[in-house]
């Protein structure tokens, strides 16, 4: 019975966009950064399947179509990266030279403090995609051995924290470019700084998302390179 | 519409065939999306076409990990004993980004000023 009705394909495709839509209400709603809509989605929907005693795999099985997208989305973000591409004429060696520098020293960080706390190596490769969009972060993950799961938490903690604390701790730096405001943004917490950008101003926005764009390519570079580097050490 | 779900998945498809000749090195979404930009930028690929279906995409993006998301469910005797350590790397880790690129950015932009002013000044 319970198979019959739950276990398949219409049903968990209902149960992943009904509760985004959910959360995306409860975050409208609420505007307290912490209720991120993916948060109360996975909250719904793992509380659903453990409370039904739903295996794991047949929700995977069942939401396959949705996982697909992610695919599709990444290749999308080439328009927004074409779009977006007016704004920054002038500044290009210097975006690519900061966004360039960051991914490196985002990997490299995590390796570093990952070893001082002892952390499996599947751990480490898992959080090292952690500052870039989801979509290329679980690519990244699955295709270096990491637990994608994994990953996909640890990119929400790095949107989160970044969208609310990110604009604080610049302005405490000093820092006052709206291109590095933006950059900053959107390299180290991808659409939700993205978003948080934008609200700050028009050029922040477009500019955190151009960086989500050129940090998913270099730290699609630098895990390769990095990893390569600390063998040789 | 229809076009533009063709566009995207053939360079997804294309994407994909690269990123398996270059063996994993990257994934073929990033591939596809590099190839994407520069067809647009070349004129080979009418950004009208693909605008509506590419919106819709990069919109709605943050619904289509949340499978990826629950996966948590299945590896969390992994992670359930280095929680605390995984928040904390992930957090330092994601200050020590932010601050790099946005202090590089601002460094080499007030530079770059500079130059071009010293530059106004001779002539």
């Amino acid at each position: 019975m319970k198979q019959i009705l739950f276990e398949n394909t219409p049903f968990m495709l209902t149960l992943v966009t009904g509760s985004y839509l959910f959360g995306v209400w409860v975050y409208k709603r609420s505007k307290i950064a912490l209720l991120h809509p993916c948060l109360i989605c996975m909250i719904i929907i793992i509380s659903f399947l453990t409370f039904m005693d739903i295996p794991y795999e047949s929700f995977k099985e069942g939401s396959k179509l949705i996982d697909f997208m992610l695919g599709p989305s990444v290749v999308a973000l080439g328009l927004l990266l074409y779009d977006q591409l007016d704004h920054v004429k002038g500044n290009i060696i210097s975006i690519i030279t900061s966004v360039a520098t960051g991914a490196f020293i985002g990997v490299l960080s995590v390796i570093v403090i990952g070893k001082l706390f002892n952390l499996e190596d599947m751990m480490i490769v898992s959080l090292e995609p952690k500052s870039v969009t989801t979509p290329i972060a679980v690519s990244l993950s699955a295709i270096h051995g990491g637990i994608p799961a994994l990953t996909a938490v640890t990119v929400v903690i790095c949107g989160i924290s970044g969208a609310a604390l990110g604009p604080k701790i610049l302005s405490l730096c000093g820092i006052k470019s709206p291109i590095a405001v933006g950059l900053s943004l959107g390299a180290a917490s991808h659409g939700l700084g993205t978003a948080r950008a934008m609200e700050i101003g028009a050029i922040e926005g477009a500019i955190g998302g151009l960086s989500i764009g050129i940090m998913g390519i270099m730290t699609s570079i630098a895990i390769p390179l990095v990893n390569y580097l600390m063998k040789l050490i | 519409m229809l076009k533009g779900i063709f566009i995207i998945l053939l360079y997804l498809f294309i994407g994909e065939v690269a990123g398996y000749f270059t063996g994993g090195f990257m994934p073929g979404s990033v591939f596809g999306m590099i190839f994407l930009f520069i067809s647009l930028k070349t004129g080979i690929v009418n950004a009208d076409h693909v605008r509506k279906v590419a919106t819709v995409l990069t919109k709605n993006m943050t619904m289509f990990f949340v499978p990826a998301s629950i996966g948590l469910m299945a590896s969390w005797d992994i992670i359930s004993g280095n929680w605390f350590a995984i928040v904390l790397i992930t957090l330092l880790s994601s200050l020590s980004v932010i601050l790099s690129v946005a202090l590089i950015q601002q460094k080499m932009e007030s530079s770059n000023k500079k130059i071009k002013q010293n530059e106004t000044d001779i002539i």
